[in-house]
């Protein structure tokens, strides 16, 4: 097989559709194009069949009821509907909600949010392996305590929470577990019930499908769970989401669950062989370093630190070719790196020095040869123009010297 | 967001990537920014004696690419200038050298505070008094 350039490696960012996902979704943009909630012809019939069917393809990805599924426009509208419906609606039961810091700006800016509305909510650290101490979870549940809210897998280093122990103490505490499981579902087995999750976001276009559709899993039995919709008025989506459903994106979305059903253990058998090929090889490299846990973690992704070279000079060495991300923040105005890095106990230059491969159902084995070959270069080749390398070679500490800090 | 022609053109040929021997009265070394902050510069000068003119300049930097490109920009500018003349450097003429979009204005700031670090160093080393400087505002 030839290279097939440029290579994607941005898979936590975004997937490309899959065209059969694509496919699926032509018809209902041009003849079947009713509103699903057109009750009395056959626009709106044929329409609410297409969303009934992908309810049915969601909701069996997840081992959910169709019932429990919510559509939304994408997961941080499920961080926000999740949280702040449970917040709303469960006001009488207690204020307090325990979240951690490596989340997902969605849910960690919704905490924020609340804060300000008059609710408390605990951040707990992670462990240097980016994964929560449940000791630490545990003895932060009150009596006023409502909601646990853990990300099932990080979208920076890939880790893998311990969904099934968090739900454990959610249940015996009698608090309602949220999950934004954005990076998990279609990846990795995502089973509602046996995960013990009463609620869940999660989005299509991390999986194949369109962007801007999403869902919210809500359970609806044991407990039954109700969230306080955050957008009023038709009274969509079982009175908790308002608002005409976007029709070829969910079944789009539906198309993209069930390709991920049927394809996922095939898919990732391939993917976590090549994901590894990478990884063996880049850590190879004189002082690179693994971010997250190397167990617990996707299947696609690997967060490699490569100490004494910045990440976005880095990439811009390959990134007419290749296609990434970088804890480096170089870009933003703040000149903060990464809060997951830092929060995981990595120094600012360590962060700095990150990128996050995610591989993905098209990436070939010839892409991740390149890969290997073009970044261990790019490394090379700016480490003979470090100033921090050359000492590093010298055997000066770094941390002795007096930084003039900017 | 895309880099300029000229930050491109630096970051794959950078110019005059080095060490000068710091030990030498000859040569002034400046290091500045900070690990943390995801950008640190060396930059030297080696300043012949009889005329006070800058006879080379190296650098070697840990940053970004306008960073990488400010450095070797600095280097280029400061070759063949007079000591006196190259505290003149502005980082606003490398800004427009180089296309800086705004959030990379810092990379330009930290170039001229190498190379007034620089010149500092040399100047200590031959007895005079060190120069002062206003401080930098946009880091």
């Amino acid at each position: 097989m030839s290279l097939n350039l440029p290579v994607y490696l941005d898979h936590n960012a975004t997937t490309p559709c899959d065209p059969r996902v694509v496919e699926a979704m032509i018809p209902y943009f041009t003849q079947s194009f009713g509103n699903a909630a057109s009750r009395n012809h056959s626009f709106g019939w044929q329409a609410e069949d297409a969303v009934d069917n992908a309810r049915e393809q969601v909701a069996k990805l997840i081992g959910a009821d169709p019932k429990e599924i919510i559509f939304t426009s994408g997961a941080t509208e499920g961080d926000n509907l999740g949280i702040k419906g449970v917040f709303d609606m469960y006001a009488s039961k207690g204020n307090h909600i325990i979240t951690c810091n490596i989340e997902h700006k969605a849910v960690i800016d919704t905490c924020k949010h609340i804060e300000r509305e008059g609710g408390e909510v605990t951040y707990l650290d992670v462990k240097p392996n980016g994964l929560i101490d449940l000791q630490e979870l545990e003895a932060a549940i009150k009596p006023t305590t409502i909601l646990i809210a853990i990300m099932y897998a990080n979208n920076e280093i890939g880790t893998i929470m311990p969904v099934r122990e968090i739900s454990a103490l959610a249940r015996k505490h009698g608090v309602l577990f949220f999950t934004d499981a954005v990076q998990a579902v279609g990846k990795i087995p995502v089973d509602v019930n046996k995960d013990g999750i009463d609620i869940m976001a999660f989005t299509a276009h991390k999986m194949y499908g369109p962007k801007g559709v999403g869902a919210l899993y809500v359970r609806r039995k044991n407990p039954r769970v109700k969230v306080t919709a955050q957008i009023d008025g038709g009274g969509h989506e079982r009175g908790m989401r308002s608002g005409t459903l976007n029709v070829p994106g969910i079944v789009g979305f539906g198309k993209a669950c069930e390709i991920c059903l049927q394809e996922m253990e095939s898919d990732t058998a391939r993917i976590i062989k090549l994901r590894d090929k990478l990884e063996n090889a880049l850590l190879k490299v004189e002082e690179s370093y693994l971010n997250g846990d190397k167990e617990a973690r996707l299947p696609h992704v690997t967060n490699i630190s490569f100490k004494y070279v910045e990440g976005e000079g880095l990439m811009m060495g390959f990134n007419k070719n290749i296609a990434l991300s970088s804890g480096s923040a170089c870009t933003s105005a703040s000149l903060e790196p990464s809060y997951v890095l830092k929060a995981l106990g990595l120094g600012d230059d360590l962060a700095h020095s990150s990128l996050r491969f995610g591989l993905g159902r098209y990436t070939t084995e010839e892409q991740i040869d390149f890969t290997i070959e073009q970044v261990s270069g790019t490394v090379n080749k700016l480490r003979e123009m470090s100033p921090l390398w050359e000492m590093f070679k010298e055997g000066i500490d770094l941390n002795t010297i007096e930084w003039a800090h900017h | 967001m895309a880099y300029s022609e000229k930050v491109i053109d630096h970051y794959q040929n950078p110019k005059n990537v080095g060490t000068l021997d710091k030990t030498k009265n000859t040569v002034g070394t400046g290091l500045v920014g900070a690990p943390e902050c995801g950008d640190v510069m060396r930059l030297q000068i080696e300043v012949d004696e009889a005329t006070g003119i800058i006879k080379d300049a190296k650098f070697k930097t840990f940053g970004c690419g306008s960073a990488i490109a400010s450095s070797s920009l600095a280097t280029e500018w400061l070759k063949g200038k007079s000591v006196d003349d190259a505290v003149k450097i502005d980082n606003m003429t490398i800004v427009e050298e180089l296309n800086l979009p705004p959030v990379k204005i810092h990379c330009s700031v930290l170039a001229e505070d190498a190379i007034k670090a620089a010149i500092n160093d040399y100047r200590k080393k031959n007895g005079l008094e060190e120069l002062k400087f206003e401080e930098s505002v946009i880091h």
